[in-house]
């Protein structure tokens, strides 16, 4: 298909320039035997799933970026690792996408087939395929660009159930490694805070981290990725679900110096910038090290480390600062907003 | 991290906070002190000195680094006003929702002034609604959008105390120079000293010393201070914003206290110069004259405590540009304690409204609208402080 020129309403319209785009771009990028199928929906065999596991897991995620690109990603890698992260850390091992986009005319086709190919990759690299899909065009001012949803579906391994209140008193706190890279690269990238910083997201498919980690320890008792509100969202809602205190050491928190230089200039707080390759574990004290060995053989891993621990109380997330003081790491209550001086 | 790590060590924190320890148990076993400096010998000895961090920037490294629960407890720190956007009152922000809602404005302002409630909406609320309303990191991103957009009429919200005073001035003396004309100030900058006056005139003052904010001293310089030590015979400590900073102007002002003396003490002078920032002053004197009454969310009206643009400048003020006209003040619901929290009479969490009807997502009181905030910080770190405390 030739990709000079920009998306229109008449590739929305349901004729020939509609099944190009579907047909020619779209089909062609995602290939594989399902989706060639070419029905209206994805028909896929119950018998190969039952071997997997015992439960379906299903999960859907909308995604709206600004700008689409950004070093490291681009929104198509966030539509595939986001949606394979939420199945993932559910403890599914996930198998099949589906993908909407609503484009706003004038996209340039070309970023658009640059954003299919990062999400073919991105697939790939998570072993997931994309089985069925949709596409609108909207006019100018109805969408930002492009949205992109996909749902996926996965199956979960029997006896592998990690949830939000399963956080017990004496276990540690494990993140797969530096945090805040995700929301840092995409407010950098934005251009307006005129920075020169040097930092990519960190959007990776988790799945196969998850996969090491059950195998290490089937009793991992809360798993969640940090993405949206960062680490201290996700420390929250375990503490509150389980009914317990998470203490972190801020001395242990992994920060790149860049991203924690970005949050001193403008007064963000790092524990609340999103991650899209960041998972925090809660698992039993006596599992710790056998989980961190086999999450840091993998490269999603490679910078796992405990950064707390979980104690008695009525459900909050308490920091040790480096400093030598104690505070608590509320929720916030809305966007984190830059201060005034 | 260099030249940050430096200022958080917690080897040189512990030390302070030993001498500061060892200052105040010399203080009050004997009341030889409190005898020799006439306010505080009518304070029972049970009482805690209280401090007032002035600048909501320090309210923020106490809460941030918990450093008020490593300090002994016969110090209590007294989160001051010194938050522009607390401040501000309603009846402002629903001027500045006015100005956004005109045909053709591009309304700029700084980040956190966006969810300051008016009493109709806040600016978040108007974005919402459809108004251009644009966050920018400096008054000079609002001139580029100025210039960029010759056809509207682009407006800059200059809030904030000296700080930000020298930037908004010299923003509008280069729009003045490049002779821009769909740029203009919506002015409503307020003064240290003068609300410093205010508190300090207050019958119910408890408050024993102050540390002084850092970066406004940075723009007015040490002497502007005088006044507190000589006619209200205060000790003052312009201090910086790191927590080590903090921990040692406690220490300079314990000191202070324990050797019987009262001066204005620089402890951010590698920042702080003693006559301030001189360019930045004439900036501002260039472009702005005393306010005769000034509104302050939770302490009611001030005097001579704001500025607004000299009339040489008119055409870049927003207020005559859009022909605002003097808003009526509104009042805080009156069950709300801002004021006695204010003056550290009492803490946050003894006002009935806290974490009920006024909480971080829907501030009623000035104090918890923005993270600096004492009632906002005490909502967000303090829940800590307080567990200890009824512990």
């Amino acid at each position: 298909m030739n990709l000079t020129g920009t998306i229109t309403l008449a590739h929305g319209s349901g004729g020939r320039a509609m099944h190009q785009l579907v047909d020619d771009l779209i089909r062609r990028t995602f290939s594989n035997p399902l989706l060639e199928e070419g029905e209206d929906q994805a028909r896929i065999p119950l018998a190969k799933l039952v071997t997997q596991g015992d439960r379906l897991a299903f999960t859907t995620d909308s995604y709206v970026v600004t700008p689409l690109e950004f070093p490291g990603g681009n929104i198509g890698t966030l539509a595939i690792n986001g949606t394979v992260n939420d199945l993932a850390v559910g403890g599914a091992k996930p198998l099949y996408l589906s993908c909407g986009f609503i484009i706003e005319e004038g996209l340039p086709l070309e970023t658009f087939a640059r954003i299919l190919q990062a999400m073919r990759l991105a697939a790939d690299e998570a072993g997931v395929q994309i089985v069925t899909g949709d596409t609108k065009v909207v006019q100018r001012g109805g969408a930002d660009k492009l949205f992109i949803n996909t749902a996926g579906v996965g199956v979960i391994p029997a006896g592998f159930n990690p949830s939000a209140g399963g956080a017990q008193v004496g276990d540690v706190v494990i993140v797969n490694g530096w945090l805040g890279d995700h929301g840092a690269a995409i407010l950098n990238a934005r251009g307006d805070l005129a920075l020169d910083a040097d930092i990519e997201t960190d959007c990776a498919p988790l799945n196969r981290l998850v996969e090491a980690m059950f195998a290490a320890c089937p009793d991992i008792h809360c798993l969640r990725d940090a993405t949206r509100g960062g680490l201290a969202t996700v420390l929250n809602e375990f503490a509150e679900r389980s009914g317990v205190d998470m203490l972190l050491k801020e001395a242990a928190l992994p920060i790149r110096t860049p991203v924690r230089g970005m949050c001193e200039i403008l007064g963000l707080d790092p524990l609340y910038l999103a991650n899209e390759g960041k998972l925090v574990a809660v698992v039993p004290a006596d599992a710790a090290d056998a989980v961190l060995a086999a999450m840091q053989r993998i490269p999603e891993g490679y910078h796992a480390c405990i950064i707390g621990t979980v104690e008695e109380g009525d459900g909050h997330v308490i920091l040790k600062t480096a400093f030598g003081g104690e505070r608590i790491v509320d929720m916030l209550p809305g966007e984190q907003l830059p201060r005034i001086c | 991290m260099k030249y940050i790590d430096e200022f958080r060590d917690p080897a040189t924190a512990k030390k302070l906070v030993e001498e500061i320890n060892r200052l105040t148990s010399g203080m009050f076993p004997s009341t030889s002190l409190r005898e020799r400096s006439s306010p505080l010998a009518e304070r029972s000895r049970s009482q805690p000195l209280q401090v007032m961090e002035f600048c909501g920037g320090h309210t923020h490294t106490l809460f941030k680094y918990g450093i008020e629960g490593m300090l002994p407890a016969d110090i209590e720190m007294v989160h001051g006003p010194g938050c522009p956007v607390c401040v501000l009152p309603m009846s402002r922000v629903d001027d500045c929702v006015t100005i956004a809602e005109q045909p053709g404005v591009i309304f700029t302002t700084f980040g956190d002034a966006m969810r300051v409630p008016g009493t109709r909406k806040s600016l978040l609320q108007a974005k919402a609604d459809g108004c251009d309303v644009r966050m920018v990191y400096s008054p000079m991103d609002a001139l580029t959008i100025a210039r960029k957009n010759p056809e509207r009429d682009v407006v800059f919200f200059a809030l904030g105390f000296e700080t930000t005073m020298p930037s908004t001035a010299l923003t509008l003396l280069q729009a003045h120079r490049e002779g821009l004309q769909n740029f203009s100030l919506f002015c409503n900058h307020i003064t240290t000293p003068a609300t410093m006056r205010a508190i300090l005139t207050d019958p119910d003052l408890k408050l024993d010393g102050f540390l002084a904010p850092g970066h406004v001293s940075m723009v007015i310089g040490v002497h502007p201070y005088d006044f507190v030590t000589r006619d209200y015979h205060k000790p003052l400590v312009i201090t910086g914003f790191e927590p080590l900073d903090i921990l040692h102007a406690l220490w300079m002002l314990m000191k202070q206290l324990a050797e019987g003396r009262c001066e204005v003490e620089n402890q951010y002078a590698r920042i702080v110069p003693e006559a301030g920032n001189v360019a930045g002053l004439k900036a501002i004197a260039e472009v702005y004259e005393t306010r005769e009454h000034s509104e302050f969310r939770g302490l009611g009206n001030i005097g001579d405590a704001g500025v607004q643009i000299r009339s040489a400048y008119a055409a870049y003020d927003a207020e005559k540009r859009f022909n605002l006209q003097a808003a009526a003040s509104s009042h805080d619901p009156e069950h709300l304690k801002c004021a006695e929290v204010l003056r550290g009479v009492i803490k946050p969490w003894d006002c009935p409204a806290f974490g009920k009807d006024c909480n971080p997502q829907h501030p009623l009181g000035a104090l918890m609208v923005s993270p600096e905030g004492s009632c906002a910080a005490y909502y967000a770190y303090g829940k800590l402080a307080k567990r200890k405390e009824t512990a």
